[in-house]
């Protein structure tokens, strides 16, 4: 079927085009690629993107301010392979113009604010070293401080392994740091972005409070060739995608890239709890309006005995009727 | 070389150091949900004159005993039978005790299916919250998130001839040299023995074995085990239950190494000696 679309551009269009789709190979205009947020026109397959991209999308314009940008690592095993570890660090740094593997900041996201964390595959495979946890450490700690949502964007191959043990170590890290954001009762919210697997998969990014993947994204712990080649095991039509996750049950959701910040904005506006923004609005204009503060004050003086002779009248029954559920708590005015 | 002594056949398993260690060791089976994973083994018993909860990854030593056990690699049935008897601690005040002795957890299509990554993290996260005392005990191979998902404890011990890595040699080598026939190599970049991991802060110490490694004699193998057991639970013991948690959580903050210039032109450091 692709084949033939294929085959009928190139006869009416003897010019090769701008951009061809990894996944259906049909062609398309880089604008519109970048336009249409870096997904196929033609057969919606995600492009994975660049954390910079990421915010563009993700955050409200002008909202990102980045966080110790600067925090670099070390090479504390001295590690060579075919190649030293720290001239693969400057070739990551200078093909993605980033200095890690994470950009870390604070932005609001369809109006809400929150701290946000992106990973970049593009820069060693995303992997997971000392300097990923360590932001990701801050970010969770600020979260927690300023009692901020935090949102993470994760894609990730896994552990760094050029940090050996140190790199394992981040796992711990980045779990003991959802404790933190937990602890203070900070909304967590991770969307997983293709691929995300090994060490990341299997810390902060699964530990969420919501969890989300865009569509097709590969999520998985072990990657299907060490599974293939390990257990010999043929691999389910599917394996590892988004999609088949969503069915385990191993997600909340799969999102569209184009619907990504609303559905987040949503998530973060839920999961503050309280009034609605709407009934928010409406108290204030309310208070503001002709009854006036004292009427307010009035108003919450005369709910709050309510809720006491309430209170004391479900004592009273206790007392002889210990079975008796609480009463569902009525509406203040 | 290393390697070879950690992964050695006659190599004293969990069980081993739960016979020798633990008396009247009650096996508690199954992750209340589905299935018992018998890569993982925990249960109730006395150490010294304390009861404690014990949990280990199995590896079995006859090949009949390696299949059951499936060489010590969990599946997320393993996992959260960890995570339920760590609950089961915690309710009752009981301190951890874990060895670590795994090449990894299962890669397999089940195990992923079933939910591998996310057992393994919440694992973790349950250690994190402990508020008793958690000591883990590296005995053989801790290989990658599968052996620290048993090991997020306030000490880390390991013996001498333990090996522990984010990733197997050969797996390393497939990834990195693109042929596993470098494992030997990669072993040696990976710096994943008891003394090196020590000198990077990721545990508190090493345990001598007796020599040749702690097949040649289990038992005194294991005494050493037991000592250094009970000299980390007598220093946790004087933490209050509350502080336990926040000073486990300290312990893993620190342990990375990066570099920050800051605004004065000096570079912070996580591990100062290898700042630049």
């Amino acid at each position: 079927m692709s084949v033939t679309v294929e085959i009928e551009r190139k006869d009416s269009q003897p010019a090769r085009p701008e951009w061809v789709c990894p996944s259906c190979k049909r062609g398309a205009r880089s604008a519109d690629v970048s336009a249409n947020l870096f997904v196929c026109p033609s057969c919606g397959h995600h492009l994975r993107v660049s954390a910079r991209e990421r915010v563009a999308q993700l955050a409200d314009r002008d909202s990102f301010d980045e966080l110790w940008p600067t925090v670099r690592t070390l090479d504390p095993l001295e590690f060579v392979d075919l190649e030293a570890y720290p001239d693969r660090v400057r070739e990551a740094q200078a093909k993605t113009g980033l200095d890690e593997a994470i950009v870390t900041g604070t932005a609001t996201i369809d109006g809400s604010a929150c701290v946000l964390a992106v990973m970049d595959f593009g820069f060693l495979g995303g992997s997971m070293g000392s300097v990923v946890g360590e932001k990701l450490w801050r970010c969770a700690e600020l979260a927690a401080v300023e009692g901020l949502p935090l949102v993470a964007v994760c894609s990730s191959g896994g552990a760094r392994m050029q940090e050996g043990i140190l790199s394992l170590m981040q796992m711990a890290k980045t779990t003991c740091a959802v404790d933190v954001v937990n602890e203070a009762g900070s909304p967590f919210v991770t969307i997983l972005a293709d691929p995300c697997t090994g060490g990341v998969m299997a810390s902060f990014a699964a530990l969420a409070d919501i969890c989300i993947a865009e569509p097709g994204a590969l999520l998985s712990f072990s990657g299907p060739r060490v599974i293939a080649e390990t257990t010999r095991e043929p691999l389910p039509e599917g394996f590892g995608t988004a999609e088949r996750n969503l069915e385990l049950g191993h997600l909340d959701a799969v999102v569209p890239r184009n619907e990504l910040k609303a559905r987040v904005g949503s998530y973060l506006r839920l999961l503050k709890g309280g009034d609605s923004p709407e009934r928010r609005t409406a108290r204030r204009s309310r208070d503001r309006g002709k009854r006036g503060l004292a009427q307010a004050a009035a108003d919450r003086a005369r709910a709050l005995a309510a809720l006491a002779r309430r209170s004391s009248l479900r004592r009273g029954r206790e007392a002889s009727e210990p079975a008796q559920e609480a009463p569902a708590r009525e509406e203040t005015p | 070389m290393t390697v070879e002594i950690a992964r050695h056949k006659d190599r004293p398993r969990t069980r081993d150091y739960i016979s020798y260690l633990i008396r009247g060791f009650e096996e508690l089976k199954g992750d209340r949900l589905r299935a018992d994973d018998p890569a993982i083994v925990g249960g109730l018993g006395w150490f010294g004159d304390r009861a404690v909860l014990v949990v280990g990854h199995q590896k079995g030593r006859t090949l009949d005993e390696q299949t059951v056990h499936n060489f010590g690699m969990a599946r997320p049935e393993g996992y959260r039978k960890a995570q339920r008897l760590f609950t089961l601690a915690e309710r009752h005040r009981l301190p951890v005790l874990t060895f670590v002795d795994t090449p990894g957890a299962y890669p397999g299509v089940a195990a992923e299916e079933g939910g591998q990554a996310r057992a393994i993290a919440e694992t973790m996260l349950k250690m994190a919250r402990l508020t008793v005392p958690v000591v883990a005990t590296v005995i053989g191979e801790g290989g990658s998130g599968g052996a620290l998902a048993l090991a997020v404890a306030d000490r880390v011990l390991m013996q001498e001839n333990a090996t522990y890595s984010v990733i197997s040699p050969e797996g390393c080598a497939a990834i990195l040299w693109r042929d596993a026939g470098f494992a030997p190599q990669a072993a040696e970049a990976l710096r994943p023995t008891a003394s090196q991991l020590f000198d990077l802060g990721v545990i508190e110490k090493v345990i001598e074995e007796p020599r040749g490694g702690a097949h040649n004699n289990p038992e005194a193998a294991a005494a050493k085990v037991g000592e250094a057991i009970r000299a980390a639970l007598a220093e946790l013991d004087q933490v209050e239950p509350g502080e336990r948690r926040a000073q486990r959580r300290e312990r893993f903050r620190r342990l990375g190494a990066w570099a920050e210039p800051d605004a004065g032109g000096t570079v912070l450091s996580a591990i100062p000696d290898l700042g630049p």
